[in-house]
C-alpha cells in the first residue's frame, strides 16, 4: 500500500483532507518553515508575510463564492469594508474623534467583524441568487459604489474621506500583539499570529470545499441548471456561498487594517475588487490553496518589482519621471492578468500541477 | 419650472454621454457576449488623443482623428487579448478586458502626464438662451453629436451587408458563420466601433474641462446603465443613458432641498446604481433586454 499513493481503499480515505503522504510531508513542512522564517527573515519582511496572509483569507473567501461556487463577485471590497469598519468601531476608544467601544478584545471584534459582513452578505443574497453571471459582477460593483458612497459620507463610523480612523487594535485575550515585548517584536508576533489565523481559515474552508455544501457549490458552478435538476437548493446555496465569503472578507479587513496601522475609506473601491479577482484567478479558481497563493503573489508583486529595479535602469523611482517604477507595477499587474487567463487558465495551481505531472511520469513525461 | 427644465437638459446633456459610452458595451456584448470593461481606458485614451491632435487638426479634425486612431487600438486590443479567448467563458474574457483597461490606462496617464491638457473644444462653458432657459452650448452639443452618430448607427445596422451580417451574428453564431458571414469580422467591427465611441464620449466629457486621469470612472456609470436597459439592447442603451443622465442631474439639483441629511452629499454618484438595482428587484433583463431562455 506504502508505494501506491494513488490507490485508495475507502471514499473517506480519497476526502481525507490530506489523502497522500507526499501532501502530509509537504504540508507539515511548509507550516513548520512559516513558523520558524521570523527568527530568519527581518521585521519589515515579516511584516509584509503578516500582510499577505491577512489578505489571503480574504482571498480565501472570494475563491468560495467565484472559484467553487461561480458567483462572480466583484463586491468583495464592500464586505472587507464592513469588517473593517465592525473591527475598528468595536475596538476604537470609546472617547476618540470616531465611534468606538473600547472591546480591544480580538476575540471579540474578529468573529463580530466576520459576522456583521455575513449579514451584509445574506441580505444583498436575495437580490444575488436571481442574477447570473456578468448581470451578477456589474450589480455587485454596484454594491462597491454604494458601500464607497457610504464609507466616505459616515464619517462619525469611517472618518471620513482622506481623514480616515485607526483601525482595531490586535489584542488577543489581555495580551498585546502590537507591541513588542521579550516574546519577540511587534512584526515578529503579528506574523504568527495572523499565520496561524491563515491555518484555520484555510482548513475551514477546505472542509467546507469537501462537504455536502462545497459539493453543492462545484454542482452549481459547472451547471447551475444540472445541479438543480439533481436536487441543489439554487437560491439557499448561492446564499450559504455569498455568506460565508462575505464572512471571510470581514474577518480579512478587520485583521488586515491592523497591521497597515490605519483605513482610509476611500480604499474600499473597485480596484480592490479587482485585486481580489487578481488574485483568485491568478493563484487558481476552484482551489484553496491556489487563492492563498494568488494572495501572496499580488501582494508581494510591488516589492518584488522594486528588487528587480537594479535589472532596469531606464526605469525611474521617482513618480515624476517617465517611466516610472509606479507605471511598472501597475502595467505588470494588469499584464499578468491577461497573460495567466490566456496561457494558463489554471492559475499558479496549475503550473504547479504541470510540474507535478511531469515528475510523476518521469522519464517518460512528453 | 425653469430650474427643472434646465435640469433635464443639463441631464439629457449627460446623459447622451453615457448612451454612447452604453452603445459601445452593447455593441461588444451582442457580438461576442462579453462586457469589456476596457471601455474606461479607451475613452480616456480618446480625450487624450484629441489634447494632443486639436493643435494642428482643429477641435472636430481632431475628434474624427481620435475617433479613429481609438477603433484602431480597440482593434489591436481584439486580435491580441479578446480573440485568443473566443470560447472561454464569458467572465474569464471580462477579466482580461479588466487587464487591459489597467495596462491602457498607465500608458494613457503617461502620455497625459502632470500638465493640465484640454481638448480646446469651441464651446467651453458658454451659455446660450433657448425659450428663457439657459443652456451650456456643450450639452446642445454633445446631445445633437449623439444624435447623428446614433440615427448612422441604426442605419448601418439596418442597411448595410455589414450591419446584417453584425445582426446576424448576434442572433446565431453558428448559423451565421454557416451562411458564409466572417464572425471574426464582425467582432472586429464591433470593438473598433466601441472604441470610436468611447473616444467620441470622451471627449465631450472633457469639454469645458481639463483633461484628468479620474475621468475613467464616468464611463463605468454605463454599466448600470445598460444593466437598466438590457443587455443585448442598442434602444435599450440611448434611453437608459438619457434616463440615468436625468436622474442624475435631478438628484445633484433637488438633493439640498428635499433629501435627509443622512443620505450625505453627493447623493447623485450612486444614483444611477440605486436605480439599477431597484429595476433589476422588479426586471431582471433590464427594461428592454431580451430575457433569457434555459435550455437543458
Amino acid at each position: 500500500m506504502k508505494n501506491r499513493p494513488l490507490l485508495y481503499t475507502s471514499y473517506a480515505g480519497e476526502m481525507g483532507l490530506l489523502n497522500t503522504r507526499a501532501k502530509q510531508l509537504s504540508v507539515g513542512l511548509m507550516i513548520l518553515v512559516a513558523l520558524v522564517l521570523p527568527f530568519v527573515l527581518d521585521d519589515q519582511w515579516l511584516s509584509l508575510l503578516a500582510i499577505c496572509a491577512a489578505t489571503a483569507i480574504g482571498a480565501i473567501g472570494l475563491g468560495l463564492v467565484t472559484g467553487y461556487a461561480g458567483q462572480v463577485s466583484l463586491g468583495h471590497a464592500f464586505f472587507i469594508g464592513i469588517g473593517t469598519f465592525t473591527a475598528a468601531v468595536l475596538s476604537g476608544d470609546p472617547n476618540g474623534r470616531t465611534l468606538g467601544f473600547g472591546i480591544t478584545n480580538m476575540l471579540i471584534w474578529l468573529p463580530a467583524a466576520g459576522l456583521v459582513a455575513l449579514v451584509a452578505g445574506i441580505i444583498v443574497a436575495p437580490l444575488a441568487t436571481r442574477l447570473r453571471g456578468l448581470y451578477l459582477a456589474i450589480v455587485t460593483l454596484g454594491l462597491v459604489v454604494i458601500g464607497e458612497h457610504i464609507f466616505a459620507e459616515w464619517s462619525d463610523v469611517t472618518g471620513g474621506l482622506g481623514v480616515g480612523r485607526p483601525p482595531a487594535t490586535l489584542d488577543v485575550a489581555g495580551y498585546h500583539v502590537g507591541v513588542t515585548d521579550s516574546v519577540g517584536t511587534k512584526d515578529q508576533k503579528a506574523y504568527w499570529l495572523m499565520l496561524i489565523l491563515l491555518v484555520v481559515f484555510a482548513l475551514a474552508a477546505r472542509n467546507l470545499a469537501r462537504s455536502k455544501v462545497g459539493r453543492a457549490f462545484t454542482a452549481i458552478r459547472d451547471r447551475d441548471i444540472a445541479a438543480g435538476v439533481i436536487g441543489v437548493n439554487l437560491p439557499r446555496y448561492k446564499t450559504i456561498a455569498f455568506a460565508i465569503s462575505s464572512f471571510y472578507a470581514g474577518c480579512a479587513g478587520a485583521l488586515l487594517y491592523p497591521l497597515i496601522g490605519f483605513i482610509e475609506p476611500g480604499s474600499f473601491n473597485l480596484g480592490m475588487s479587482v485585486l481580489y479577482v487578481a488574485m483568485v484567478l491568478i493563484g487558481g479558481a476552484g482551489t484553496i490553496s491556489g487563492a492563498i497563493a494568488g494572495a501572496f503573489f499580488i501582494t508581494l508583486l510591488p516589492t518584488l518589482t522594486r528588487q528587480l529595479m537594479p535589472l532596469l535602469p531606464f526605469i525611474s523611482e521617482s513618480s515624476d519621471r517617465i517611466p516610472n517604477l509606479l507605471q511598472l507595477q501597475t502595467i505588470l499587474y494588469g499584464v499578468l492578468i491577461i497573460g495567466f487567463l490566456i496561457f494558463e487558465p489554471r492559475g499558479l495551481f496549475g503550473i504547479w500541477i504541470r510540474i507535478r505531472s511531469y515528475w510523476k511520469s518521469w522519464p517518460f513525461s512528453y | 419650472m425653469v430650474d427643472l427644465l434646465e435640469a433635464v437638459i443639463r441631464g439629457l446633456g449627460r446623459g447622451s454621454i453615457y448612451a454612447l459610452l452604453a452603445l459601445g458595451f452593447v455593441i461588444i456584448f451582442k457580438a461576442t457576449r462579453v462586457i469589456s470593461f476596457a471601455q474606461p481606458a479607451f475613452m480616456l485614451a480618446g480625450a487624450v488623443l484629441v489634447t494632443f491632435l486639436v493643435g494642428p487638426l482643429g477641435f472636430w479634425g481632431a475628434l474624427i482623428a481620435a475617433t479613429l486612431l481609438t477603433a484602431l487600438l480597440a482593434l489591436g486590443v481584439e486580435r491580441s487579448a479578446v480573440r485568443p479567448m473566443v470560447g472561454r467563458p464569458a467572465f474569464v474574457v471580462a477579466i482580461i478586458t479588466l487587464g487591459v483597461d489597467i495596462a491602457v490606462r498607465v500608458v494613457v496617464n503617461a502620455f497625459l502626464g502632470i500638465n493640465v491638457r484640454q481638448v480646446d473644444d469651441p464651446w467651453g462653458l458658454k451659455t446660450v438662451e433657448l425659450a428663457g432657459l439657459r443652456v451650456e452650448q456643450r450639452h446642445i452639443a454633445v446631445l445633437l453629436t449623439t444624435t447623428v452618430l446614433v440615427a448612422g448607427l441604426f442605419a448601418y445596422f439596418r442597411f448595410t451587408r455589414m450591419g446584417l451580417a453584425m445582426r446576424a451574428a448576434s442572433y446565431d453564431q453558428e448559423a451565421a458563420l454557416a451562411q458564409g458571414v466572417s464572425v471574426g469580422s464582425v467582432f472586429a467591427v464591433s470593438w473598433a466601433m466601441a472604441g470610436g465611441l468611447a473616444a467620441v464620449a470622451g471627449t465631450f466629457v472633457a469639454a469645458g474641462e481639463n483633461v484628468d486621469g479620474l475621468m475613467w470612472r464616468i464611463a463605468l456609470v454605463a454599466l448600470p446603465v445598460i444593466i437598466l436597459g438590457g443587455l443585448d439592447s442598442l434602444p435599450g442603451a440611448v434611453v437608459g443613458g438619457l434616463l440615468v443622465g436625468v436622474l442624475q442631474e435631478l438628484a445633484a439639483n433637488y438633493q439640498a432641498e428635499y433629501a435627509p441629511v443622512w443620505l450625505g452629499e453627493n447623493v447623485s454618484i450612486i444614483t444611477p446604481y440605486v436605480v439599477m438595482l431597484l429595476v433589476l428587484l422588479v426586471k431582471p433583463y433590464g427594461l428592454f433586454g431580451t430575457r433569457e431562455v434555459e435550455r437543458v
